[in-house]
């Protein structure tokens, strides 16, 4: 059973990671990772809705007719969704006005409903937290790790937490602002995605 | 020209693919061939227009009404998911074609972030009903556009030799960038 649970949640952290391995959920992925902090936000948003999500369509799943099984689950991701939109907004307004229209759009996250339909509609609540949790915090990983690209070229800072830069390049660096642009970040989650692709997934 | 304004603002400037970063699932998915980006950008024009009427009179005639705006991702999200299911039924019934062509990215319209975005966009914007039709018009139109400009890229870039960790999505997100840099050059148009 441990092993199991373990088996699950590893595979979204590197087998499964949605952004590489599934390419789903790419909009938020080039929206937000302007700064390592807006990526970390929005990944941990995403689990939250992600987790609970799993758990509760787990827990309804033979309960739900499955003829309207998709409309279920979106009504149960959207009142998650919500939820996360009251709580950013109470205790993290700056990242609530940073993601501005992503929050709500996680409703339209396919990685959500994606693991919903393919994962918690067949197994138990706890394999479901266990899926959820990993695949999320692989998604938090991925788009740390792009946006940690992107404003290391883009403006020669890394933020992780509170708007104050952990790290920045001396005045001497002169920032490749194409990468914190729009075109830079399709260019730079491209090549990303080529190099995960040279690491084999098992 | 206010509305002139606002088309050209959506077609091109905040081009909903490109700038905003909106429906990039379908955007990947449907790119490979011609016909099924044609017929994705009309789907799309045809569901966003009447996304963006139905959620505008829904957010002001009844959730500001009541004062319930925080149910706006839970009612928007259902009336998106409804009209998809009727635009399906329909698509079905007359032009069997492009409903077989379409495949899985009809249903899948419904998670298209573009559809909802351009809605939210609307109502944030505090347009009149007028000015959310024109927008959200510009907005699928922009969304075709680019479409259908990088299917005609990527069917090139299918026939070339491209090294095999680049392969498919991976160099396709490169020439969205390059794409995506042509049209930063429309910024500062209006």
């Amino acid at each position: 059973m441990a092993q199991s649970l373990a088996k699950e949640f590893t595979k979204g952290l590197w087998a499964e990671v949605p952004p590489f391995r599934l390419v789903l959920g790419l909009c938020p992925v080039l929206a937000v990772t302007k700064t390592v902090e807006n990526g970390i936000g929005m990944g941990i948003a995403t689990t939250f809705v992600l987790v609970f999500s799993n758990l509760l369509v787990s827990l309804l799943r033979n309960v739900i007719p499955s003829k309207v099984r998709i409309a279920c689950y979106i009504v149960i991701i959207a009142t998650f969704v919500t939820i996360v939109e009251f709580l950013t907004q109470a205790f993290a307004y700056p990242l609530f006005l940073a993601l501005g229209i992503f929050i709500p759009l996680i409703v339209v996250n396919c990685v959500v409903l994606g693991r919903a339909e393919a994962f918690a509609s067949k197994n138990t609540p706890l394999m479901s937290i266990a899926d959820g949790l990993g695949i999320g915090i692989g998604f938090t990983l991925s788009l740390a790790a792009l946006a940690a690209v992107r404003e290391f070229l883009g403006a020669g800072t890394i933020t992780i937490w509170g708007g104050t830069p952990v790290f920045e390049m001396g005045s001497s660096f002169h920032p490749f602002t194409f990468m914190v642009e729009a075109p830079g970040a399709f260019v730079a989650l491209g090549l990303m995605l080529a190099v995960m692709n040279l690491i084999p997934s098992k | 020209m206010e509305y002139f304004e606002i088309f050209i603002a959506g077609v091109f400037i905040n081009n909903i693919l490109l700038a905003q970063f909106l429906g990039n699932c379908p955007f990947l998915g449907t790119s490979k061939k011609m016909e099924t980006a044609v017929g994705m950008s009309m789907a799309v024009v045809f569901v966003l227009v009447m996304a963006g009427m139905i959620t505008w009179v829904v957010d002001t005639y009844l959730l500001k009404q009541l004062g319930v705006e925080y149910l706006r991702t839970v009612s928007f999200i259902l009336v998106i998911a409804s009209l998809v299911q009727f635009v399906e039924m329909f698509l079905k019934k007359s032009i069997p074609a492009l409903y077989a062509g379409l495949g899985i990215f009809l249903p899948l319209i419904t998670t298209n972030c573009a559809v909802m975005g351009a809605c939210l966009i609307n109502i944030s914007k505090e347009y009149s009903f007028m000015k959310a039709l024109v927008s959200s018009f510009a907005f699928a139109v922009g969304f075709g556009i680019a479409l259908i400009l990088f299917a005609g890229l990527r069917e090139r870039i299918n026939l070339g030799r491209v090294p095999k960790p680049l392969q498919d999505t991976s160099i396709g997100l490169v020439a969205a960038g390059i794409i995506a840099l042509t049209f930063m050059s429309f910024k500062g148009m209006v």
